[in-house]
């Protein structure tokens, strides 16, 4: 069988795959007895039944556009299906830079997004038994808790540092650069600390400023690093070059698109011919990331054309159809280790492009 | 299709990032500029000590040297763009197209960056006052009997440029002579000039270690401002405000510079109807040394209507045509709101545009361009909105404020042509911390003289005097 069409038969089989999880989860979240609040309070105002009517992926459009506002405010409770009511749950923030931020409430989600991803991970840059630093945002997101478990599925122990990007944001709001930059070495000095104090540590997560600003500090190299899991914010493809040519010095970079909603798609492995763009694939079939026209959402655009993310989150604990984000990229046709399809390049919706704050985050 | 790089001291680089900018007539991209990530330009400037060292290796006597050929080769030779070469005719029409700039005003400008490269020696002679240049080899010496030391505050010198007027240029390159490194963000529609002068001190021997040469965005410009020891910022008003108490960064904003004339020489005011329109209109009335106001104690209205008359004889022309005087704008779109926050400001009594009985319309497209024509504005008051504006085009508010009160309101002016013989008028004005540059007399606010520093002293920018005391070796 050649190449091509053994990617189509992995692609048939992605499909059908999908869409006997959409039936399961779609089952789970609407059935009376192990289902969501907010989507049993829904539905009846649906003029469909979703357990009968939604079948397939497809049949997800049924459900129209999720408005994210619903993720704002209280009760956080609506959202935790019966089915896992008597769990632990745990609720994960993002945004809340100004207002009330988006709220996703999680069981072990994270640890079976971080789980995978893990899987992805090459042993001989990311060794086994190897202690990481988790040089990134703590606090109410997930990040912290989800490198942890990376860390730990993989035999290591977490060191971490504390990073408010709601306070980093403020500062460049109100023009306190220097104040900015004093916040950016503080949280590098901790780093230092901990890789100069621990010899175990060879594994990292930060993100792209933060990476910068270690590799103005240190050579990775010389600090024993020799794997780095890097994203939180866009990349763009002249980072990834930057960052692999002059940064990494050996080590392996793996930049990864995720957020609190979706959970975390992979990077695909790197390519000289792919030039350094950056080219995801997301966790199929517990997330879908889609590239869609923005001006009529419920068409994907061209393989290679540009269009806005399109994301659909199914996993038991948090159902969320057909939500469109707040980036644009292309659309990048399904390869061999990711039979569906993948993004190209994600960078902010330039329609809403007007004042995109990361600062060091 | 011409790509520019970056140079990494003085190294091409070419970016995956790249900015397009177009021809201003086609709005077709003519030429590409790879784009410097901010990480990229912080770690390159990890090395500054580097790039000050190269320059080092050299008396200043011998980069002065260098500088002088390269003034030659600047303005005659073909040196490398890109991937390709320019000659100098290739450089006026290319930064021509990207900045609308007529043909004529490109090479007046080009003679202005030829003349501080030529004329380097009498530039640091001004700037020192006439030190020994050993000294800056020594470190210490004699200067008019007093044992002196200077040390550099910086390893180099950080410039955000501008597109407007390539003759700004001519303000950085003493730097090299001065053996103090270049990091250069070229503006968004003139990437020519620096990488040109650049080229053309490398071609004469100087380290092309000493250059670095940034196309990037606002991030990679904090990167410089805030990682090079100096720094020199051309901006506007709102841009270069971050920096205002930052004592590192020299600020090169809105000029508002200006004419004023005296009570003993305004009964004569056609004799210096000249000097008026020239301080107005001379390259295109892009430069923050061009005057954007006429302050006079009277005559005003009749002052105003002889400057309208003699400034409604200018058009657009080709870009071509050695008699143009005015540029397009790159982007339409900029003199729209231009000409929108003038007419804003007449909708305030007080104020007539003098000039526009002369035309339907001070916005005008022409041959596939948009232009403001030259604007003058009478303005009863002082106190009026457009009595101290500056805009990207000929515009100046002819004003009347009696000669007593004028220093209190004149506002910061970086030129002031003052003509009046009135000493002690002329003693108000020398102590007046408002005014920049002086110009006594009826002389352009356009004509600048090499050995008199501009807006700040570049050598006191970049060094320092300490105390020094030697004891005699026994």
């Amino acid at each position: 069988m050649s190449a091509v069409a053994e990617l189509q038969v992995k692609n048939q089989a992605a499909h059908a795959g999908l869409d006997a999880w959409v039936r399961e989860v779609v089952e789970w979240h609407f059935n009376p007895e192990t289902g969501t609040p907010y989507w049993l309070e829904k539905a009846k105002t649906f003029d469909f039944d979703p357990r009968k009517d939604v079948q397939t992926y497809a049949d997800l459009d049924k459900f129209g556009f999720f408005e994210d506002e619903a993720l704002r405010g209280g009760p956080v409770r609506r959202w935790v299906p019966k089915g896992i009511a008597d769990k632990p749950i745990y609720v994960f923030e993002t945004g809340g830079s100004t207002g009330v931020p988006k709220s996703r409430i999680a069981h072990e989600d994270f640890r079976l997004d971080y789980s995978a991803f893990s899987e992805t991970l090459p042993d001989e840059f990311f060794p086994k038994g190897a202690d990481w630093l988790m040089l990134g945002p703590s606090g109410p997101r997930r990040l912290r808790l989800a490198v942890e478990h990376l860390a730990q599925v993989r035999g290591g122990i977490s060191f971490c540092v504390d990073l408010d990007p709601r306070w980093v944001i403020k500062l460049i709001k109100m023009g306190e650069m220097q104040m900015m930059e004093k916040y950016k070495a503080h949280v590098i000095d901790q780093a230092l600390t901990i890789l100069r104090a621990h010899d175990s540590v060879k594994c990292m997560f930060t993100t792209p400023k933060l990476l910068e600003a270690l590799c103005e500090k240190i050579s990775l190299k010389k600090a024993g690093i020799t794997g780095v899991f890097c994203g939180g914010t866009e990349m763009t493809p002249q980072f990834h070059r930057f960052a692999v040519e002059e940064l990494m010095e050996g080590a392996y970079f793996a930049p990864t698109y995720g957020n609190t909603l979706m959970g975390l798609a992979t990077h695909k492995p790197f390519d000289p011919a792919d030039n350094y763009a950056i080219i995801y694939y997301p966790p199929s079939p517990r997330a879908l990331i889609e590239v869609v026209d923005p001006d009529e959402p419920n068409k994907l655009v061209d393989y290679g054309k540009t269009g806005r993310v399109r994301l659909t989150t199914l996993t038991k604990e948090f159902f969320m159809p057909r939500f469109l984000e707040r980036d644009e990229c292309e659309r990048e046709p399904p390869c061999e280790l990711y039979p569906w399809d993948g993004v190209r390049n994600v960078r902010p919706f330039s329609r809403f492009q007007t004042s995109v704050v990361e600062g060091v985050y | 299709m011409i790509h520019i790089p970056i140079l990494r001291k003085g190294n091409p680089y070419k970016s995956i990032d790249v900015a397009r900018v177009p021809h201003y007539r086609t709005r077709e991209t003519f030429v590409e500029m790879s784009q410097a990530n901010a990480g990229l330009i912080r770690r390159d400037l990890l090395e500054q000590d580097k790039m000050r060292a190269a320059l080092t290796a050299f008396t200043t006597d011998q980069l002065l040297a260098m500088c002088k050929a390269a003034a030659e080769y600047y303005m005659h030779e073909t040196l490398p763009c890109g991937d390709g070469e320019q000659t100098a005719d290739d450089y006026v029409r290319q930064l021509s197209a990207t900045t609308g700039m007529p043909h004529v005003l490109v090479r007046r400008n080009m003679k202005k960056i030829y003349g501080a490269m030529a004329e380097m020696e009498s530039m640091i002679a001004g700037l020192t006052r006439g030190l020994d240049l050993k000294i800056l080899d020594d470190g210490f010496g004699t200067h008019e009997g007093h044992a002196v030391s200077f040390f550099p505050r910086t390893n180099s010198l950080g410039v955000i440029l501008p597109s407007n007027s390539p003759g700004v240029h001519s303000l950085w390159i003493p730097a090299i002579a001065m053996k103090v490194a270049l990091v250069l963000k070229p503006g968004s529609s003139e990437p020519w000039s620096p990488y040109r002068v650049a080229q053309a001190m490398i071609k004469a021997g100087v380290p092309q270690e000493a250059f670095g040469y940034y196309p990037t965005d606002h991030g990679g410009s904090g990167a410089i401002l805030n990682n090079c020891g100096r720094g020199m910022f051309f901006g506007d008003s709102s841009a270069v405000g971050k920096y205002a108490n930052d004592s590192r960064i020299e600020l090169h904003g809105t000029g508002y510079s200006k004419v004023i004339i005296g009570e003993d020489c305004i009964d004569d005011w056609e004799k210096y109807l000249d000097v008026m329109v020239a301080s107005i209109v001379e390259n295109g009335g892009r430069s923050c040394i061009n005057a954007s106001g006429v302050w006079v104690p009277r005559h005003g209205k009749a002052i105003a209507e002889a400057i309208a008359a003699r400034l409604a004889e200018v058009a657009p022309r080709d870009e071509e045509d050695p008699t143009a005087q005015i540029s397009p704008f790159a982007n339409g779109e900029v003199a729209n709101r231009i000409s929108a926050l003038v007419d804003s400001g007449l909708r305030e009594a007080g104020a007539t545009d003098v000039t526009a009985k002369y035309r339907e319309s001070r916005l005008v497209e022409w041959n596939g361009a948009t232009y403001l024509l030259p604007t003058v504005v009478h303005c009863e008051s002082y106190e009026h909105p457009l009595a101290n504006r500056e805009f990207l085009f000929p515009f100046a508010s002819v004003v009347e404020v009696p000669q007593d009160q004028l220093l209190n309101v004149i506002g910061p002016s970086l030129v002031v042509t003052a003509i009046t013989n009135d000493q002690e008028f002329i003693d108000r004005i020398i102590t007046s911390p408002h005014v920049d540059r002086l110009n006594i007399g009826a002389i352009p606010t356009m004509q600048i003289s090499w050995d008199q520093p501009h807006e700040g002293n570049l050598f006191e920018h970049l060094y320092a005097r300490r105390a020094f005391q030697r004891a005699a070796v026994a």
